[in-house]
């Protein structure tokens, strides 16, 4: 084999390319680790700690600040490639308790000011260009709306909230080049169980949680360029170096998101450090960029290759999912590792293969292209067991109705779900309207949190808690009627219509496989993200499509005309009922007409009496 | 005279049965001209789901009605239909009553002005016979039960049916003579929709001339009575606000309710003036245009009033009329009130000048308003425009109407003083200006 890499020499200098070669000899799906005896696994302890807190790792200089980055590559049954990289940058410093701390070792001084500033506790925000095709992709490791997300929750000791948000937005706009600026009290709302927060505490009073979705943001290269700005390598070394804008965005889904939450600074949590962890997902359409070769690899992704590992990171590594693909079935990974590991992400107990980029022997090999006939991956994708969708149904602008529609997968449990919608205040929803209907049947929510919109002040909010039938679609409508707003509220392309945000489905999904709730320190970082409590089940983010609603219109070029028409009539209600009311009846005299009068006025100048 | 009046109200009451129970109920429920965000039965639907969800009605931007009908459909709303066809059955035969009474006294006076001998001798033709004002009465009621617009308001649940009844009951009271009903009854209309406040006037000036009290501001007993009316009507004003400030514990209703109608801030289209010239207002205007357009209502009362003073129901039509033009949401429930008075001057029909203009204006925007709606909204191929358009020479058919019988009247009581065929300085037959 490595006579036969070496036959290239024209890639030699390319430290690592993982090319794939997708080889279907059976579609049979075979257990992870048969046949793999030669290879070896990943060590994993299991450490006796607190569930459901995630453990920042420890680290031989203790009080100070950890880096830690990761690439996931999987591909996906549609035969697109889903690469997600996560950093995770831990900062020991302690904010619960007011510190003001001027010094920053790995940690973003940016970010960090803010979030002394503001008071904040965790903050999430991602931007999003396209819509995660869930039955086709299956769950993404980290789910995120289409345009821009932004949720916060602020530290207790904040006393206008709704002030710091407006401030913190405005701030973050700055840093992320993105309109956050445009988040005001007409699109944010206060979730009051949806959204809890996922680092340490046990805050849930939601006054000091603020929600807002901005569905129209474009994700593009200027919000790309400050967020690797945030990475302690920036893009010059580490996994980074493969973001760049020219490949990233010609992606079929691009996601890129902040998290920064407080974490346990060791196992019994006496101290709290923050994490920011800086997420970004794409998916890679290579069928038609790959010029009809099903053959995939980092540079042909990225159009770069990497070099080496960040020298700031504690663990740089480089998982390939190969649970499909134990026995090298479909693919073939070169250079093959020998390192495997496996972690149960998303109820589904997946097998990787690993490549830790800090081991300078991953980078010795090289490899040249093979060619090979591709063909489809066949096989069962595991079904996402929780899916959603949604639409708009109704004709004309006078009234509409939203449908929105929840899918159980699940053959036989049935599990509760929480719905959240945010409407904005002009579609105006009627909530008498509000049906639930699962199978033909109706589906009392056992909990509803509705808040109605004001007017150009806030928007509508409705969270409700659904009972999800086993193997059952359930439907969700609610009627809406469109406001006709002022001629300046309208965006500038008013036929294109509003957006309205995602509705977010969040719940805690029944599992197959038991999910390891002790958190061993070697859990891949992709698969710790939402705290897990219970072992047989696992916590879900479904993000549905946003809507585009069309709004009736004034005609936007004749205010002037329609301020002197309306105005024309209101004069002539005045005038008439003036002239009755001023003027009384009299009789009327003749007068003389024009031409007798001009005669008159020449005959007196004359001096001859008048006609 | 019974009779005939059962046969119109089961007439009446069996079309709307059968409108409310047809497939076209949904349809007229949604119509825009029919039903404004306040008076929509949709929305007080929505309020009493929100009181069921333990949200107060009030917090959000649906609900607009005031906390009495709330409380009146915590417990009717299964009977929604029988309370509105009851509603309107009450007008009617409230008007019914009322006029008969009005028509009596105004022969009465008649009466006695001829045998006073205060009308020229030529006036003769314009005197009113007691045969000829027999059937006004039910012909008003008629033309309130089975106008169109009433018939619609009912079938799609407008709450202003409710309002038009309590203005029906407060012109029965006032016209009986009873002062504490008449204020009363004005008093809810008012409590429900601002507007009606200027029909105190018109009340007091009716009230007073019943009994015998002059209408001189200088005299006590003007004042007295004055003072006496508005103590009971801002009494009870007081009452019910305090009463709908129990019912739901807050004051929120009073920005939903009033402020909503003052301060116009949904531009659902409607039949009227506001929306969209608040649509397209340039917003450093809004304000000074805003009280531009609602000082309109009211302002009229005060030379109206000068000039009617002693045509007290008269100056009622008048005040209903200009009300429904110029209110911020109207609706055609709001125009079938004023327009069932019409019988009533039929009297002045000699006079008219442009009757037939007006009728033929109104109905035919009665008739476009729904096709240029389905234009604009479904098909896509007209815009706002072209209701708009509808909107403007619609109200001004109004205006043209009540100013045409506002100068008919005028022209009479002219006549009445003067003689009807008028006679130039030089014996020729003289035309009448206004001057």
């Amino acid at each position: 084999m490595a006579s036969y890499w070496n036959r290239n020499p024209i890639r030699v200098f390319v430290f690592l390319i993982l090319t794939v070669f997708v080889v279907v000899r059976s579609n049979i799906p075979s257990t992870p680790g048969e046949g793999a005896e030669e290879r070896r696994w990943e060590a994993s302890q299991v450490g006796d700690v607190d569930p459901g807190m995630s453990v920042a790792p420890p680290h031989p200089h203790t009080n100070t600040d950890s880096f830690q980055e990761e690439l996931v590559v999987r591909p996906l049954h549609s035969g697109d490639i889903y690469a997600s990289f996560q950093f995770r940058t831990v900062w020991e410093a302690d904010f619960s308790r007011g510190n003001k701390v001027s010094h920053y070792q790995l940690f973003p001084k940016s970010l960090g000011q803010v979030i002394s500033k503001f008071s904040v506790r965790e903050l999430h925000i991602s931007f999003t260009q396209g819509y995660w095709r869930t039955m086709q992709w299956g769950q993404p490791f980290l789910p995120s709306p289409p345009g821009a997300e932004l949720w916060v929750w602020f530290q207790d000791s904040v006393t206008d909230v709704d002030g710091t948000w407006k401030e913190l937005t405005n701030v973050l706009s700055g840093i992320f080049c993105a309109s956050l600026n445009f988040i005001d009290s007409t699109n944010t709302v206060q979730p009051s169980a949806a959204f809890k927060p996922l680092g340490v505490g046990n805050v849930t009073d939601h006054r000091f949680l603020r929600y807002a979705t901005l569905p129209r943001e474009i994700v593009c290269t200027e919000n790309l360029t400050p967020w690797k700005k945030l990475l302690p390598c920036g893009s010059k070394a580490g996994l980074a170096v493969l973001l760049k804008s020219e490949k990233l965005f010609h992606s079929s889904f691009h996601s890129q998101a902040v998290h920064i939450r407080p974490i346990c600074q060791d196992q019994r949590c006496k101290s709290t450090s923050l994490e920011l962890r800086q997420t970004l997902n794409a998916v890679f359409d290579l069928h038609t960029s790959g010029q009809a070769k099903r053959e995939w690899s980092l540079f042909k992704m990225f159009s770069r290759t990497l070099t080496e590992a960040c020298p700031l990171a504690s663990s740089s590594k480089i998982y390939i999912d190969i649970t499909d693909n134990s026995q090298g079935e479909q693919f073939e990974l070169s250079p093959a590792s020998s390192l495997l590991s496996q972690a149960v992400v998303l109820g589904d107990r997946r097998t990787f293969s690993v490549y830790d980029l800090t081991d300078q022997a991953t980078f010795g090999s090289t490899l040249s292209p093979f060619d090979k006939k591709w063909q489809y991956p066949i096989g069962d994708m595991l079904r996402p067991l929780l899916h959603a969708e949604r639409y708009v149904a109704g004709y004309g602008l006078q009234t509409g109705e939203i449908h929105t529609v929840m899918y159980n997968h699940h053959p036989y449990r049935s599990f509760p779900v929480l719905l959240l919608d945010s409407v904005p205040w002009y579609l105006r929803l009627y909530i008498h309207t509000l049906t639930v209907t699962s199978k033909g049947k109706e589906n009392k929510p056992s909990y509803i949190h509705y808040q109605p919109s004001k007017d150009r002040l806030r928007p509508h909010l409705l969270e409700m808690l659904v009972q999800l039938p086993p193997n059952s679609a359930t439907e969700v409508t609610v009627e809406f009627e469109r406001a006709l707003l002022k001629w300046t509220e309208y965006t500038p392309d008013p036929n294109h219509g509003f957006y309205v945000g995602s509705s977010v489905i969040s719940s805690l999904v029944p599992s197959t496989v038991a999910t390891n709730t002790s958190i061993t320190q070697e859990q891949p970082l992709f698969s710790s993200f939402f705290p897990c409590k219970e072992e047989l089940s696992y916590f879900v983010r479904v993000y549905t499509e946003p809507l585009l609603v069309n709004l009736p219109t004034p005609d936007f070029s004749m205010p002037y005309n329609v301020i002197c028409l309306t105005c024309t009539v209101v004069a002539v209600g005045y005038g008439s009922l003036y002239n009755l009311l001023t003027r009384s009846f009299q009789i009327e005299e003749p007068s003389p007409g024009l031409a007798k009068r001009i005669a008159n006025v020449i005959r007196r100048m004359r001096g001859v009496p008048p006609l | 005279m019974a009779a005939p009046l059962t046969l119109l109200l089961v007439v009446a009451v069996t079309v709307r049965a059968l409108l409310s129970s047809s497939a076209l109920q949904q349809l007229i429920a949604e119509r825009v001209e029919v039903v404004s965000p306040i008076s929509a039965w949709k929305r007080v639907i929505e309020g009493l789901a929100l009181l069921d969800l333990g949200v107060s009605p009030y917090s959000g931007d649906v609900f607009h009605e005031t906390p009495l009908i709330i409380y009146l459909f915590h417990f009717v709303v299964d009977y929604a239909e029988i309370t509105f066809i009851l509603a309107d059955v009450i007008a009617a035969v409230a008007l019914y009553i009322s006029v008969k009474d009005y028509n009596k006294q105004v022969f009465r006076k008649q009466k006695f002005a001829l045998e006073a001998d205060r009308y020229p001798m030529d006036c003769l033709e314009l005197i009113r016979s007691p045969k000829e004002m027999h059937y006004i009465p039910l012909k008003v009621a008629m033309f309130y039960l089975l106008n169109p617009f009433t018939v619609l308001s009912c079938v799609a649940k407008a709450t202003c049916g409710l309002n038009n009844a309590v203005l029906a009951l407060f012109i029965l009271a006032t016209i009986k003579g009873n002062m504490l009903l008449s204020a009363i009854f004005l008093c809810l209309a008012t409590y429900q929709s601002i507007y009606p406040l200027t029909l105190c006037v018109p009340a007091m000036l009716y009230l007073m001339q019943r009994q015998y009290i002059p209408v001189n501001p200088r005299r006590f007993g003007f004042w007295w009575f004055v003072a006496q009316y508005l103590f009971m009507y801002v009494g009870s004003l007081f009452v019910l606000v305090c009463l709908s400030f129990f019912l739901l514990g807050s004051w929120d209703f009073l920005s939903s309710v009033y402020g909503f109608i003052l301060s116009v801030p949904d531009l659902t289209p409607n039949i009227g003036l506001f929306w969209y010239f608040f649509a397209e207002m340039f917003e450093h205007f809004r304000l000074f245009f805003l009280c531009v357009f609602q000082i309109n209502v009211f302002f009229y009362t005060i030379p109206l009033s000068i000039k009617l003073k002693d045509h007290p129901v008269f100056l009622i039509f008048m005040q209903l009329a200009v009300i429904s033009i110029f209110k911020s949401y109207p609706t055609v429930g709001d125009l079938a009130l004023y327009l069932a008075f019409l019988p009533m001057w039929s009297h002045l029909h000699r006079f008219l000048r442009n009757l037939f203009l007006v009728s033929c204006v109104l109905l035919a925007c009665s008739a476009l308003f729904p096709v240029l709606w389905h234009l604009w909204i479904y098909a896509g191929s007209a815009n706002s425009n072209f209701y708009y358009a509808i909107t403007l020479l619609f109200n001004v058919a109004q205006i043209l109407l009540v100013s045409d019988y506002f100068y008919a009247f005028l022209r009479r009581e002219h006549h009445l003083t003067y003689g009807l065929y008028l006679k130039r300085t030089d014996g020729s037959e003289a035309t009448l200006v206004l001057k």
